[in-house]
Parts: structure tokens; C-alpha cells; sequence
């Protein structure tokens, strides 16, 4: 393994160094090298988002990343959500709504969901319904998703957001 | 933090307060969110054993014929792998089911196309690859069959000896005597395609091996005494030498039911030959070809009415396609059976109902089992009979709904109320269904968008078929842990729906203390009591009232045994469960299943009560129909339902919307493409669920009437909201664009094919 050279990244903040084959995913160099399981494999093709994670401020799957294009890179996985022991107010929103069923899909949705307002601090529904297109749930029929973004954003809001009829 | 969530709202507005309750009913939060929320839950794939292997599976590649031979390509150095055959199998190669007729690993025959022959395991799992497709098996091909028409001709027998699975004959009054004086008599067939699950962990296992433990798995699965019961038959061990561990499961759906059985002793045979733990993890095109999948169907309807669209007879063929094994289709046609006649009276009933065997991978259980084929074909049946009689189609559902005191097929009388005509008021009213209708049949002349409203009604039965429950037999109950935590020991497993949260949630109410107070006994074997499997919907109602029983018989002990005082604080509790414990060794309260009165049913006679309770629903679908893309896109969706006392209106509110979200994809996207039996189009690419922008606003409202007989008044309700969503669509495909498709899944090249076959000429232009 050593006659690989090493690659080297930030991940949520710390920096991380890593010797193995340049063309490995990212996913599996977070999983199985870093001891970072919250990224989610489900399709391995880039279609279901569960292993969505950030990279210099742009939402990629990261089983689509070979590592070698993480060198010198700044990567932010669920993991790195939380601060000092407080959840981020996605994950509060997430919790409180009911927008995880199962789990499996959530780590790469609150990264969507992160990157989104990131750009975004006051998405409308159809906004968010973009900024979420690429990550698929098969629970929860995205609905309490939704609110949950929205709730995440709605301290400073007074107005429920409603979907207006044929909006799409 | 507000949850803006209007949904919850309006739940909390319908409430039945005549049974106060502090923690059943409120929205407490999901038992084990946090750990999903940070992303620390551990799902099989997170899972690392010291001195773990990887297994993986060579499989089949025609659909039906004998092996001849397995040959090992000599590049590869087979000594660093572990190979299984059949040949290692320690005990019966046999999956067991209801029935013994699935191999665990192919010996001389396959039967369908990605059947397991060979088992592979290797330190490095990047080798399986190669080494796979180093092993070379020759056939001798033999005649295959693909459908239920190819099946039902029986030229070729490939299952038993004569291609039946199995079949009923319900009967109720005699229809043959109907039709010469009917007034109307309308005929239909409707066929439904199979579905994938498409849960976004795929099946995954890890298993152990050793002469004094001997089989451990740890896996993604929904029913663990199911897994446990197949690897008794396999590895030929006494129960106390086979364990079963439930990891954290990411989406079921039914499409953990059976398959972990098959899953879980391949990673074990493979465990046992090498000594070393054994991952076994699919990838999305191993899973999507090679597992359960929704029954295809075939349903023809006859039907007869008097001059005033009252039903008069109902004459049903009913065919599902169950693949090469037997492994659920008994059952799955049971209920497909009898939700086939639809929420309805009728005097006259006779449903012949068939489940064919062809050369396609075994059909599973999906969400709702059966019952949203059969829904399907009543509900667009019904629109059909509505257009014969030139009547208004909710008018021709409210002349023949079910009432209180009425029977049905099976001759059950309905005891419990029937409130269908108070749900669909509420629909038609909620929806503004009638006015929409109108508005859009005027507006969709000039456009060439059509749009439309259609409705389905419907019950689902909650928990096991017909006597399945008795048989069952479930034992559940609690425990005191020394650190203070009652445990509920249940084998029921969390896979989304919320298992964790309503049953901590009963226990917690029936006992008098806090939600906090309660925890989970992990869903393991040795640990937990055989509660019977997580399906049918049968956990709120049936393993509610264990757990809500076994609560009060705690409490009542305590009183007996350790001076518990009539009021009593959390701490007063937990003291007296301390002093139980120093005189009796351990605290615990279990209870067994006892069916609720007057419920019997005849397996002979196929008559009695299909079930003890009923949820039901109404479902509105407002559909848009491009007539230039030839696309459909639901746009708004309402759902009225009452499935008896709700338990946390967070996850009962997530149950219907998700139902529903799967439901589209039923009907409208998701299209399982078989060549040779073999799935083709097995990628999240090109195998295609509803996304964030294909799905619909979701407007539910539950009324409640609580059912004695389920935990806190619960019936079932995880199944019901895929019943009801694609006849609904249809119907309103119908209503917009004024055809009646009787085929799903509806595609655009589907609708396209119609119109130009039909020679329908949409002159208007976008408006």
C-alpha cells in the first residue's frame, strides 16, 4: 500500500492523509480508510444521492469521485454536521418534522439539504424541490422533507410556505 | 424548533380525545432518529468483524435447464478462495417458507435466471470479480416459461405437476343465476407489472461460524425468526445454536420478508467453509435482478347491476404471475383475493383466483401483498361500469359502499363501523373534486394539457389472512433492565415505519411513565420472544396489544407482589420493579396473541372473518396529461383514511405520504423490463422512482375510530396508502383525456401507442 502516493484532503475540518489507489472512490476511501460510515452507498451509478457529500462547496457524489481528485480538497460529510455536541438545524428540522424513515438516505439528503441553503437561505418549495432532486427517498414520499428544510429556515419567517396549484 | 407541518395540524384536528392519553397520539420523536441523524446508525455495510471476508454469488444465466457442469478456469488461484456448492450444504437445501420447494443453492437445475449455483468468499472483494467470472457452468437448456398465459397452457410443466402455485374459490350466493336479468352486465381486464422495492440499502449480511456458537448473522431484514427458521433446516441445528441479528435497515418494504432467509445462509455456508466472518452486501444491479419483486396480475372482472347501479354479481379471475418458487404466493393471492371485490356489497360473489409458476425470480411480499392488484382492477372497473351506465363514478361507489352490519365476500359481518361515506365526503369536499371536474372539462378543450380528478376507495385488512394469526401464535412482552429502562422485547424490527417509537410509545402510556423511560431490546434471537414477522400491518394492532397487555400485566403484578401504590410516580415504579426483581430474579412481563372475539375463520370453506379489523381510505389524484409529451404528472393528491387509533401523527402522516410516493411510481414510472427472465434494465439509471419533483402535494386526514382489539385503539396502516393511488390516477387519466387504461405501469410510449392506434387528433395547442 505505501508505493502509493499519498493524497491529502480536509475532512470536516481536520486535515487527512491517505496512501491508496488514486482512482478509488471517494466513498470508500471515507468508509473504509477514514472510519466514516454515514455516507451511504445505494446505487454506486450517481443516481440516489445517499453518498452526496460536500466538496469545496459543491454537492457531489462521492461514489463518482476517484480520491485522487480530492487532493488538496475541503470535504464535509454528515459527520461534520453536528458542532460541539449540538445538532445542526438540519438535522434538529429532520428530526422534529419526521423527514428520516429509515435512515439510509438521510446523511446524503442533509447534505443536499445543506449545499442548498448554503446558496440558498430562503428556498422556495420549488427550490427546494430541485435542490433535492438528486437524492432519492423511498420512505418518506419527500414531503416531510420538505417541511423540514423549510422548518430549518423558518425562525426568521412568518409565512407558511404554500404550494401553489400547477406551480410546476 | 416550529415544524411547519400542516399535515400534522389537521391529524391533531380530527383527534379523538375520548380516551386521554399523555404519549400515545402525541408526535414524539423517532426513537432512534439521533443516531440516524448524525449518520452514527450502523447498517450492515458499516459493519467490520474481526478477520472479515467477502462473499459473493455466481448465478445463473439461463432461465431453465440442467447444469451440466461447473468449471473453475484454472488463472485463477483457487486456493485462496472459499467455494460452496450445494454439495456443502450441512443440512436440507431447501429455503423454508410455507412451502420447501426453493433450493438454497441450485443442485443439477436452475429455474430461473440469476438462481444461485455457486457461493465465492476472498479477503479482497475487489478478486471476487475475476474470480467470477473464472467459473464457467454448462446447461442443457430447457423450455422456459415468462407468463401467466404461457403458465396457464401448461405445455411446458416448470413447477409441480401442473404450474399452479395455488388457487382459491370464494363463493358467496350463486352468481350464474344473475346475469340473464341483470340490467347491466360490464366486463373488464386490468393487469398490473411487477415492482421493485427499490429500498435504497440493498440486502446485506454478515455471518460467523464456529462448532460451539455455531451460526450468528447480523443483517438487514425485516423478520428474524423467518431467517432464524430457514438456517435451523440448512446448517441441521438445534435452535439454540442459530442467532439472528437485526442491523439498522435501510427501507423494507416486503422486500426484506423473505430474501434475508436465502441471503443469510449463503454468507453462513460460506462462514462455515472458511472459518472467518463472511460479508455478503449487493450491489444495486445484483440486488434489482436478483430478489423479490410486487406479483405481476392479471384480473378480469364481470359484473352485474341492476337498473339503478346496484351490484347485483361479481364474477373475478384472478391470475398473479409468482415466479420459479413458491416462496409467498399462497398468500399474497389470499389477499389479493379478497380485496378483489372492493369495498362494496354484493350479493353474488365468485373469485377464482390462480398463482402461476414461470421461470422469472420468485415474486415477494411488497406493500400491501397482494391487495393493490386487486384494488387496482375494482377501482378502474368500477369508472368502467360508471361510463356503461353513464353514471357519475362516486354516485356508483356511494349506492354500493360497505355499511355497518353488512357482509362481505367472505360472508363477514362488519361489526366494527364503516364510516366510507363520511371519508369520501370528506375527499370530495377537501379535494374540491366536483368543481375541479367541471372546471377542467371545460378548460381542457382549449388545451392541450388535459386534466382531470379521479377517486378510488378501499379497505385494507389488517395483520395475518384468515387464521394466520392464531397459527402465529406471537409471544412479546417487557422487561426492567438494573440500569432503570423498561425493555420492549419484541421480534418486531424497525425499518423506517416507526416500530421503535409507537411500541416505546405504548409501553411508556400502558406502564404510566416516560416515552424516555422505555427502550428497545436489540432484535436478536437469543434476546427477544418470537413476536411474529414485521408485515401485513399487523405491528400497531396485534404487537400493540401484547405490548399494551403486557404493560397493565406488569403493573398489576406490582401492585400485587411489590406495594405498588394506586398513583405512582416514574421513580415509585422503577422502585417497585427493583423490589420484584430481588424477590423474583429478573422482571418480566409477557404476553401471548389471543384473537379477539368472534373472529373465525374456515381455511376449508374459504369464509369467515378475513380479518379482524379494516382500514380505510379514500384517495383523490388530480392528473395533468401532456398530450404533445404524452407524460403524466400527478399534481395534487388527497388522502381520507381511517385506520383506527393514531399512534404518533408524525409517522402515521410519513406512512401515508411514502405509501402514496411508491404508489405513483407503481402506476406511472416504474417499469421492470424482462428478457429471458432476466431483469434488464436493473439500475437506478433506468429502473425510475418518483424523485423530490415528480412528487405530488400530499394532503391527508385521518379520522379515528379506535379499535378495541389493536394497541391504544391502532389498526394497521402501512400497507393501506399503496392501495389506493393507481386506480385513483387511472381514473383521473380518464376523466382528463376520456380514455380507460386498464395497464400499469402507464408510460408515456404506452399512452402515445393508444392515441395513435385510436387515430386521437389533439388539434389545440398549448394554451
Amino acid at each position: 500500500m505505501s508505493t502509493f502516493p499519498a493524497i491529502r484532503f480536509n475532512v470536516n475540518g481536520e486535515d487527512r492523509e491517505v496512501r491508496v489507489a488514486p482512482m478509488k472512490r471517494l466513498l470508500d476511501v471515507l468508509r473504509e480508510d477514514l472510519g466514516l460510515t454515514g455516507s451511504k452507498e445505494g446505487c454506486g451509478e450517481g443516481e440516489c444521492g445517499s453518498c452526496s457529500v460536500r466538496m469545496n462547496g459543491e454537492l457531489v457524489n462521492s461514489c463518482l469521485v476517484p480520491v485522487l481528485q480530492a487532493e488538496g480538497a475541503s470535504v464535509q460529510t454528515v459527520e461534520g454536521l453536528a458542532a460541539a455536541g449540538k445538532m445542526h438545524p438540519l438535522q434538529e428540522a429532520f428530526l422534529q418534522c419526521g423527514g428520516a424513515q429509515c435512515g439510509i438516505c438521510t446523511p446524503g439528503m442533509l447534505m443536499a439539504a445543506t449545499q442548498l441553503l448554503s446558496v440558498n437561505a430562503h428556498p422556495t418549495m420549488t427550490e427546494i424541490r430541485e435542490g433535492l432532486a438528486g437524492n432519492l427517498c423511498r420512505c418518506t414520499g419527500f414531503t416531510r422533507i420538505f417541511e423540514s428544510v423549510i422548518a430549518a429556515t423558518a425562525e426568521n419567517r412568518e409565512e407558511r410556505i404554500e404550494e401553489p396549484a400547477h406551480a410546476r | 424548533m416550529l415544524c411547519l407541518n400542516p399535515h400534522a395540524i389537521e391529524a391533531g384536528q380530527t383527534m379523538n380525545t375520548s380516551e386521554k392519553t399523555r404519549i400515545v397520539g402525541a408526535p414524539v420523536l423517532r426513537k432512534e432518529g439521533v443516531q440516524k441523524l448524525l449518520g452514527q446508525a450502523l447498517y450492515v455495510d458499516d459493519i467490520s468483524r474481526e478477520g472479515m471476508i467477502h462473499g459473493a454469488t455466481v448465478r445463473s444465466t439461463i432461465p431453465r435447464g440442467l447444469i451440466r457442469s461447473i468449471h473453475y478456469d484454472e488463472r485463477i488461484d483457487w486456493d485462496a478462495f472459499t467455494v460452496v456448492t450445494a454439495a456443502d450444504i450441512p443440512g436440507k437445501n431447501h429455503i423454508q417458507l410455507i412451502f420447501a420447494d426453493q433450493p438454497c443453492l441450485a443442485d443439477g437445475v436452475v429455474n430461473h435466471c440469476d438462481e444461485a449455483i455457486v457461493l465465492l468468499a476472498h479477503a479482497d472483494k475487489h478478486k471476487l470479480r475475476e474470480a467470477m467470472a473464472a467459473v464457467r457452468i454448462e446447461y442443457e437448456a430447457l423450455p422456459a416459461v415468462f407468463t401467466i398465459e404461457e403458465s396457464e397452457r401448461r405445455e411446458q410443466i416448470v413447477w409441480g405437476t401442473d404450474n399452479l402455485l395455488k388457487s382459491f374459490l370464494l363463493e358467496k350466493g350463486d352468481v350464474d343465476t344473475v346475469w340473464a336479468n341483470a340490467a347491466h352486465v360490464v366486463e373488464g381486464e386490468y393487469r398490473t407489472g411487477a415492482q421493485e422495492h427499490l429500498y435504497i440499502e440493498n440486502n446485506g449480511m454478515i455471518a460467523e461460524w464456529s462448532e460451539a456458537e455455531g451460526v450468528t448473522v447480523w443483517g438487514s431484514l425485516q423478520c428474524p425468526y423467518y431467517v432464524h427458521k430457514s438456517l435451523l433446516a440448512v446448517f441441521d441445528l438445534p435452535e439454540n445454536k442459530v442467532r439472528v441479528i437485526q442491523t439498522e435497515t435501510g427501507g423494507a418494504f416486503g422486500g426484506k420478508e423473505d430474501f434475508p432467509s436465502t441471503l443469510a445462509a449463503h454468507a453462513a455456508l460460506l462462514a462455515m467453509k472458511s472459518g472467518k466472518p463472511v460479508k455478503m452486501v449487493y450491489d444495486r444491479m445484483e440486488d434489482l435482478a436478483a430478489t423479490t419483486k410486487r406479483h405481476p396480475s392479471r384480473i378480469r372482472h364481470r359484473t352485474a347491476l341492476d337498473k339503478n347501479g346496484k351490484l347485483l354479481a361479481m364474477d373475478i379471475d384472478l391470475a398473479t404471475d409468482g415466479g420459479a418458487y413458491s416462496t409467498l404466493s399462497s398468500t399474497v393471492l389470499s389477499r389479493a383475493t379478497l380485496h378483489s371485490p372492493g369495498p362494496y356489497v354484493c350479493p353474488n360473489v365468485r373469485i377464482r383466483s390462480h398463482a402461476w409458476a414461470t421461470n422469472t425470480v420468485p415474486y415477494g411480499a411488497f406493500r400491501g401483498f397482494g391487495a393493490p392488484q386487486g384494488i387496482f382492477a375494482i377501482e378502474c372497473h368500477m369508472d368502467e361500469i360508471a361510463v356503461a351506465l353513464n353514471m357519475d363514478p362516486v354516485e356508483l361507489r356511494r349506492r354500493n359502499f360497505l355499511h355497518d352490519g353488512d357482509t362481505t365476500a367472505t360472508e363477514q359481518v362488519m361489526r366494527e363501523p364503516v364510516i366510507l361515506d363520511q371519508l369520501l365526503e370528506r375527499a370530495l369536499k377537501e379535494s374540491d373534486f366536483y368543481a375541479k371536474r367541471e372546471h377542467y372539462a371545460r378548460e381542457n378543450a382549449s388545451s392541450a394539457v388535459k386534466r382531470g380528478m379521479g377517486l378510488a376507495a378501499f379497505y385494507h385488512g389488517a395483520g395475518f389472512t384468515g387464521s394466520g394469526e392464531r397459527y402465529l401464535n406471537s409471544i412479546a412482552g417487557l422487561d426492567v433492565t438494573p440500569q432503570g429502562k423498561v425493555r420492549v422485547l419484541v421480534a418486531n424490527t424497525e425499518f423506517g415505519q416507526g416500530t421503535n417509537t409507537i411500541l416505546s410509545q405504548i409501553a411508556a402510556e400502558a406502564i404510566g411513565i416516560g416515552y424516555e423511560d422505555v427502550e428497545m431490546a436489540p432484535a436478536d434471537t437469543r434476546v427477544v420472544p418470537n413476536s411474529g414477522p414485521t408485515v401485513a400491518s399487523r405491528t400497531s394492532m396485534v404487537v400493540g396489544k401484547l405490548i399494551e397487555r403486557a404493560g397493565l400485566q406488569l403493573v398489576a403484578r406490582l401492585r400485587e407482589e411489590s406495594g405498588l401504590e394506586e398513583r405512582y410516580s416514574a421513580s415509585e415504579f422503577f422502585a417497585a420493579c427493583a423490589r420484584y426483581g430481588a424477590a423474583h430474579g429478573e422482571v418480566v412481563s409477557l404476553c401471548r396473541y389471543e384473537a379477539p372475539p368472534n373472529i373465525y375463520w374456515d381455511d376449508k370453506t374459504y369464509r369467515g372473518e378475513a380479518y379482524p379489523a379494516y382500514a380505510w381510505s379514500i384517495h383523490v389524484a388530480q392528473v395533468a396529461v401532456d398530450t404533445n409529451t404524452y407524460s403524466v404528472q400527478v399534481e395534487d393528491f388527497w388522502a381520507v383514511q381511517e385506520v383506527g387509533r393514531i399512534l404518533n401523527p408524525i409517522l402515521a402522516g410519513g406512512q401515508i405520504e411514502g405509501g402514496i410516493a411508491q404508489a405513483i411510481g407503481y402506476a406511472l414510472y416504474e417499469k421492470v423490463i424482462l428478457q429471458d427472465g432476466h431483469m434488464v434494465n436493473n439500475q437506478m439509471t433506468n429502473y425510475i422512482m418518483p424523485t423530490a419533483e415528480d412528487v405530488p402535494p400530499i394532503h391527508i386526514f385521518f379520522e379515528e375510530i379506535p379499535f378495541q382489539h389493536g394497541g391504544f385503539g391502532a389498526k394497521g396502516i402501512g400497507e393501506l396508502p399503496h392501495d389506493g393511488p393507481a386506480p385513483a390516477i387511472l381514473n383521473a387519466i380518464r376523466d382528463a383525456t376520456g380514455v380507460g387504461y386498464h395497464a400499469i405501469p402507464l408510460m408515456p410510449e404506452d399512452i402515445f401507442a393508444h392515441f395513435i392506434a385510436h387515430e386521437i387528433n389533439v388539434e389545440t395547442v398549448s394554451a
